[in-house]
């Protein structure tokens, strides 16, 4: 990270001066942004693209529902992206990985989208913070402020409930997708959200097959993984509920969920819905981790 | 060289022997005396190459005296089916297996409980006797296989 004066001008011959400094731009040098890994800048995801609301959106509204669907990617990729290293093995590793960064880029996206369509999201931050919208929303929101269901933000537990929550997710996600590529919802109206969702498609098809096929193996496979398989499903039920309200995803999702109970030969948890409303002390814990560099740094560049 | 002819030499990041045009990416560009504006298309959401290709893109058409700026297009969504003949070649001279047709899309998206099927050869071999090992591997867009003749592991580009 260089020093928090973006308006200042660094010099390597300067005693306070780094051997970055001659990468950064300054008074006789144009300096060199490429050769930063990823550039000094920040790389709009929605560059270029038109972001005006249509008319017949209430844009709050539309801005609301983009943050939901932005806050339960983000979320989500951040549980997923704990197995890094811990994954039953290799393969896994690098499966859950790239789902987790497929959602995070659908959280970038969804994020900007809702900030956009909403400024007044978006969180002050310091003058002179080069903070991006989505990252300002991203870092610099309270977890009160979050629209994210639970069940994306509870731990983990044992990589039997993680399957058994990303089926539930990636199967009630896909539908709702699917019906806002294909203006088959409200929202579909928004081209930036249809267009967001069209590429999501395609991705969470992936995950919910990797998902499915998991949680086949794990039911069917030794009376150890069928045993966490079954625990794992009955702790994550109980937010089922509240993810399928939030989403609106069309009959549709119930039946490809119970063709992989049926084929995996479980059944549906009996288990009654979480109460309340909100948020777990989980999301709290987890935006405390994932937060604090950025918080310490409003003014940093990267 | 125009900006066009440029760019379009540009290599993805993480797949070299790929040009941004042969991969599908690189959607238009428009020039206007020195300024010009080129129109990329991620392959993935999460694809962190793009900010690499913005880069890569950026640095070429500037070295060539012009004012560049990079922009998004999100729709149509990318397609494996984009790749183009000459790319596909590219991936198999490289050991990388190319993709087959992407999945079309209409009605509901079936789920499959069962490997992906593909007619999937070696790339080292010319092998049929292939084994999915893992639909994700070291970036989003490839999957992992293993030959079952010559045994050796390579990379199949998914289709999406």
């Amino acid at each position: 990270m260089s020093t928090e004066s973006a308006a200042g001008t660094p010099d390597p011959n300067d005693e306070h001066g780094s051997v970055y400094d001659g990468l950064l731009a300054h008074s006789d040098l144009p300096g060199d942004a490429s050769q930063w890994a990823f550039g000094t800048d920040f790389e709009d995801p929605l560059a270029g693209v038109d972001t005006t609301v249509p008319a017949e959106l209430d844009a709050a509204e539309l801005a609301a529902y983009c943050l939901a669907l932005g806050d339960d990617a983000l979320v989500m990729s951040h549980r997923l992206a704990e197995w890094c290293s811990n994954a039953p093995d290799l393969e896994d590793d690098i499966a859950v990985a790239n789902i987790a960064l497929d959602l995070l880029g659908q959280a970038r996206l969804l994020l900007a989208r809702a900030a956009a369509a909403d400024p007044s999201l978006v969180p002050t931050l310091p003058e002179g913070s080069p903070v991006p919208a989505e990252d300002a929303l991203a870092f610099f929101r309270e977890a009160v402020d979050f629209r994210n269901v639970r069940l994306v933000e509870v731990a983990n537990g044992d990589f039997a409930q993680t399957i058994a929550r990303l089926l539930l997710f990636a199967t009630v996600r896909l539908g709702a997708f699917e019906r806002l590529s294909s203006t088959d919802h409200a929202f579909g109206a928004d081209p930036v959200l249809a267009a967001i969702a069209a590429k999501g498609v395609k991705e969470l098809t992936y995950h919910r097959d990797y998902a499915g096929r998991w949680f086949l193996t794990l039911a069917q496979g030794t009376d150890e993984s069928r045993r966490r398989l079954l625990d794992g499903l009955a702790a994550v039920w109980p937010l089922h509920a509240e993810l399928c309200a939030a989403y609106d995803a069309g009959p549709d999702v119930d039946a490809v969920l119970d063709q992989v109970l049926a084929v995996s030969g479980v059944e549906r948890p009996d288990v009654a819905p979480m109460s309340g409303a909100g948020h777990t002390e989980a999301l709290s814990r987890m935006l405390a981790e994932m937060q604090v560099v950025a918080r310490a740094h409003p003014r940093g560049l990267w | 060289m125009n900006a066009r002819a440029i760019a379009a030499e540009v290599t993805d990041p993480e797949m070299p022997m790929l040009t941004l045009e042969d991969l599908g990416v690189l959607r238009d560009v428009r020039e206007d005396g020195r300024e010009v504006v080129v129109t990329i298309t991620p392959t993935y959401s999460g694809c962190p190459a793009m900010a690499t290709m913005r880069d890569d893109l950026v640095h070429r058409l500037t070295d060539a005296g012009y004012a560049a700026r990079v922009e998004v297009a999100l729709s149509p969504a990318w397609s494996s089916d984009w790749i183009t003949e000459r790319g596909r070649r590219a991936l198999r001279d490289h050991g990388l297996s190319a993709p087959g047709p992407a999945p079309s899309r209409g009605g509901p998206i079936p789920l499959t409980l069962l490997p992906t099927a593909r007619a999937v050869t070696c790339p080292q071999c010319g092998s049929a006797r292939t084994q999915l090992t893992s639909e994700y591997g070291a970036t989003a867009c490839k999957a992992l296989y293993r030959c079952e003749d010559c045994l050796e592991p390579f990379e199949h580009v998914k289709e999406i």
